[in-house]
């Protein structure tokens, strides 16, 4: 490390490549870790991290995409902002997918991209691709560093706006020249940017009309999203809930944000929610949403969409507001300083005869659905049993993470949810794949807590190579795979729309026991119920990564479902004839 | 650029009309891309666009002509504005704004030399001649889109060898200053670091 102290100035500066400012700025924001794969253009940037290795631990990934799901997943759990490094050109490009999900998401990241030097820039150089171009509509900002003193400033606007406001992922491309060349190096964290609003101010006088509403309801119903964990306002948000007596359901990243066992969480909502959340949502006379962006998998048609009640609409991103839904009122702002404004001036109340409603339609759904994909008394094994085992032996108390398709309509709707952030799933993108590295990446970002990764065979393939990381690290990640040989949500849809035309989505898989040997994890296969307890209870007990795979059943269907183009109040609780 | 459906944009087919689109905006590369794929993603087609300097020194100004409805704009217009570069973005109808379009003509210079027709034709659509060479003859119409349209219309029997349009530029008619007051309170530092001067 060869550095000057510049004294010539009044400021203590020091002349440093832009490479090792890139270090230090990243040690200045308190990164700790980073998730990566290093390649020619962003090659000084891995030469400067070799003497920043006692701040900054990184993360050797098997694939770009499984060094930003794990950055993902550090993020989602940590509250911090996850940071990739990648290469130019096919490395960058394989982050795209990550971008876009974090972007859907609201997961503040910032990914730090090597470039061609800025001379060779649109020469179709080698490795050269217009990586902001591609990410500019699925990144919150981007920006191209093509000189050395830029290098402090641009990350300190990175870092402030990818977890500022709603967070999003923030991706900076550093031409090589860059990394090469000299600065004086200073690093001041960034606290404005002029254009950039990042949380509305709270506008007492509609949070007064959102109140007057709460007050003269009588069936009023609280929809929650992932707005209260990117907040950090769990406890406003029970506070407000317990004020008002108010039932809540939960959109699929708002899951661990109450408790599931709080008297008031009524369940999740959409398209695999529960049946209660559902109709109930054409019944209420008020929906007070919070921190959600009424997503399709949420609402059904929207036309036939709570017509009949007002609607609150409690959020910080102004472009939310009457999206999809048009509301009576919007409470702009950050869902930490509104709701403690908002439960001041509602009374309080209790629900009882509005809440028992909820609980009848529960009761239908727990014969029809949930008794037999708990407790079933069929020979196969179904997802739902695993999910119960878990809750017995965790109490709820481990992060758990899936991958997409029906078993994470499952984990969802049954584990038992008891802590904040302790559910990281890919919403918005569906991204198959996500599970392997977003697991990994959590573990890394609380290594105190269980992390449990739930994958079904399908997903696990998309990103499998991510058990050499996990055996690198020997993050004691314990991974279930529900394997029912087919993509299982497809499938599913084969059966009940498409006239059961099994369009390839059977799948001739390999020996994922031997696989995950072959990468150095212990693994074990389950076939039968009676072995199912036991074999949980090893892998939990088990100090390091452990494989479980579980035989399950091939025609296990996720129901309830709102199918697509119906109404919330249409949703079935099995196949129609 | 005109229509799909043949009307002059004042229609109201479909609950579509024209809206004027200001957004104001730091002045950096890409944000015009930044901007535009907010449209393409949207399927939505942009009838003209200028990008210019504004009255507050290093902000620009986009001017975008959209024909949809009020619903879509006004999601595109927030969509702008929640971009991290973006100051401000209004939108207005046609109403709500005084605008203007410049549109240039080259004509072969042998049709004002041979009889007083054409030199009538510039009068009469209230345009004029910026300049005359031998071979060519450039003229200039400022207006609605519709009056150089007329003009062009009555320039074709002289054979016109060019002819090109701008996009619109707009004012508001409002008395309120919006933008201008809400700049005062942004102030003018573009982005403050902390313990920095």
């Amino acid at each position: 490390m060869k550095e000057k102290t510049n004294t010539t100035k009044q400021k203590k500066t020091i002349r440093i490549t832009g490479a090792d400012a890139v270090m230090r700025s990243l040690a200045s924001e308190g990164v700790t870790t980073i998730f990566g794969y290093p390649g020619g253009a962003i090659m000084p940037i891995y030469d400067a991290l070799m003497d920043h290795t006692d701040k900054i631990r990184h993360i050797l990934t098997r694939h770009e995409q499984g060094a930003i799901h794990a950055a993902q997943g550090y993020a989602r759990v940590s509250g911090k902002v996850g940071v990739v490094l990648a290469t130019s050109g096919p490395g960058a490009t394989n982050l795209i997918t990550g971008v876009a999900d974090a972007m859907i998401d609201s997961t503040p990241l910032v990914c730090i991209t090597g470039q061609v030097a800025a001379p060779l820039l649109g020469s179709d150089a080698f490795q050269e691709t217009d990586v902001i171009g591609i990410s500019m509509p699925v990144t919150k900002w981007n920006y191209l560093i093509t000189k050395p003193a830029e290098i402090p400033e641009i990350i300190a606007q990175a870092f402030y706006i990818a977890r500022s406001g709603r967070p999003g992922p923030v991706l900076i491309d550093i031409a090589k020249n860059a990394q090469f060349g000299e600065l004086d190096f200073e690093y001041h964290k960034c606290i404005k940017v002029r254009s950039y609003v990042p949380k509305p101010k709270p506008d007492h006088k509609k949070i007064r009309e959102a109140a007057d509403l709460i007050n003269q309801a009588k069936k009023p119903y609280i929809l929650f999203g992932q707005g209260i964990i990117l907040g950090n306002a769990e406890d406003e948000f029970r506070a407000f809930v317990e004020k008002s007596g108010i039932p809540a359901a939960w959109t699929i990243l708002g899951a661990s944000a109450l408790s599931k066992q709080h008297p008031l969480n009524v369940g999740m909502l959409g398209m695999h929610g529960n049946y209660s959340t559902n109709i109930k949502t054409n019944e209420c006379d008020l929906l007070i949403a919070i921190g959600m962006r009424f997503d399709d998998r949420v609402t059904g048609d929207l036309k036939r969409y709570a017509n009949q009640a007002r609607k609150i609409h409690l959020e910080i991103d102004p472009a939310e507001i009457n999206k999809n839904i048009r509301v009576d009122v919007s409470v702009l702002g950050d869902v930490k300083e509104t709701l403690p404004l908002l439960t001041r001036l509602i009374e309080k109340r209790s629900h009882n005869a509005w809440i028992e409603g909820f609980r009848k339609a529960d009761k239908i759904e727990y014969d029809k659905v949930i008794s037999k994909d708990l407790h079933p008394t069929k020979e196969g094994l179904t997802m739902g049993e695993v999910i119960r085992i878990l809750n017995e032996k965790t109490k709820g108390d481990a992060i758990i993470v899936t991958d997409v398709g029906q078993h994470q309509m499952v984990t969802s709707r049954y584990f038992a949810f008891t802590n904040k952030r302790s559910f990281v799933t890919s919403g918005g993108l569906g991204t198959m794949g996500f599970g392997l590295p977003a697991a990994h990446g959590a573990k890394i970002g609380a290594p105190e807590k269980e992390v449990i990764l739930i994958v079904g065979d399908g997903g696990l393939q998309m990103t499998i190579q991510e058990l050499g990381t996990i055996n690198q690290t020997q993050a004691a990640v314990k991974i279930v795979l529900m394997n029912n040989k087919y993509l299982g949500m497809v499938r599913q849809w084969q059966q009940l729309f498409f006239g059961r035309r099994y369009s390839e989505t059977y799948l001739l898989n390999p020996d994922f026991i031997k696989v995950a040997e072959g990468f150095g994890i212990k693994g074990k296969k389950v076939l039968h119920r009676p072995e199912l307890e036991n074999a949980v209870q090893d892998m939990l007990d088990f100090n390091g990564p452990y494989f479980l795979e579980v035989n399950i059943e091939k025609e296990d269907n996720v129901f309830p479902m709102v199918p697509t183009g119906a109404s919330v109040s249409e949703v079935i609780l099995e196949p129609q004839k | 650029m005109a229509s799909e459906n043949g009307n002059n944009g004042n229609g109201n087919e479909n609950g579509k009309q024209n809206y004027t689109i200001s957004a104001f905006s730091e002045n950096h590369i890409g944000l015009l891309n930044r901007i535009t794929i907010i449209f393409t993603r949207r399927h939505i087609n942009i009838e003209s666009l200028t990008v210019s300097v504004s009255a507050i020194k290093g902000i620009h100004k986009f001017t975008i002509v959209v024909n949809d409805t009020r619903e879509k704009v006004e999601q595109v217009v927030s969509q702008i504005e929640k971009l991290v570069e973006v100051l401000k973005a209004f939108y207005h109808t046609d109403d709500e704004v005084i605008y203007q379009e410049i549109a240039l003509f080259k004509v072969p210079t042998k049709a004002l030399i041979e009889g007083d027709e054409l030199e009538a034709t510039i009068r009469k659509h209230n345009a004029r001649i910026l300049e005359v060479r031998p071979e060519y003859t450039v003229i200039e119409k400022t207006g609605y889109k519709e009056e150089y349209l007329e003009l062009f219309e009555a320039l074709k029997k002289y054979k016109v060898l060019q002819f090109t349009s701008s996009g619109r530029v707009a004012v508001t008619r409002s008395g309120k200053e919006l933008f201008s007051n809400y700049l005062q309170e942004a102030g003018e530092v573009t982005v403050v670091y902390e313990g920095k001067d």
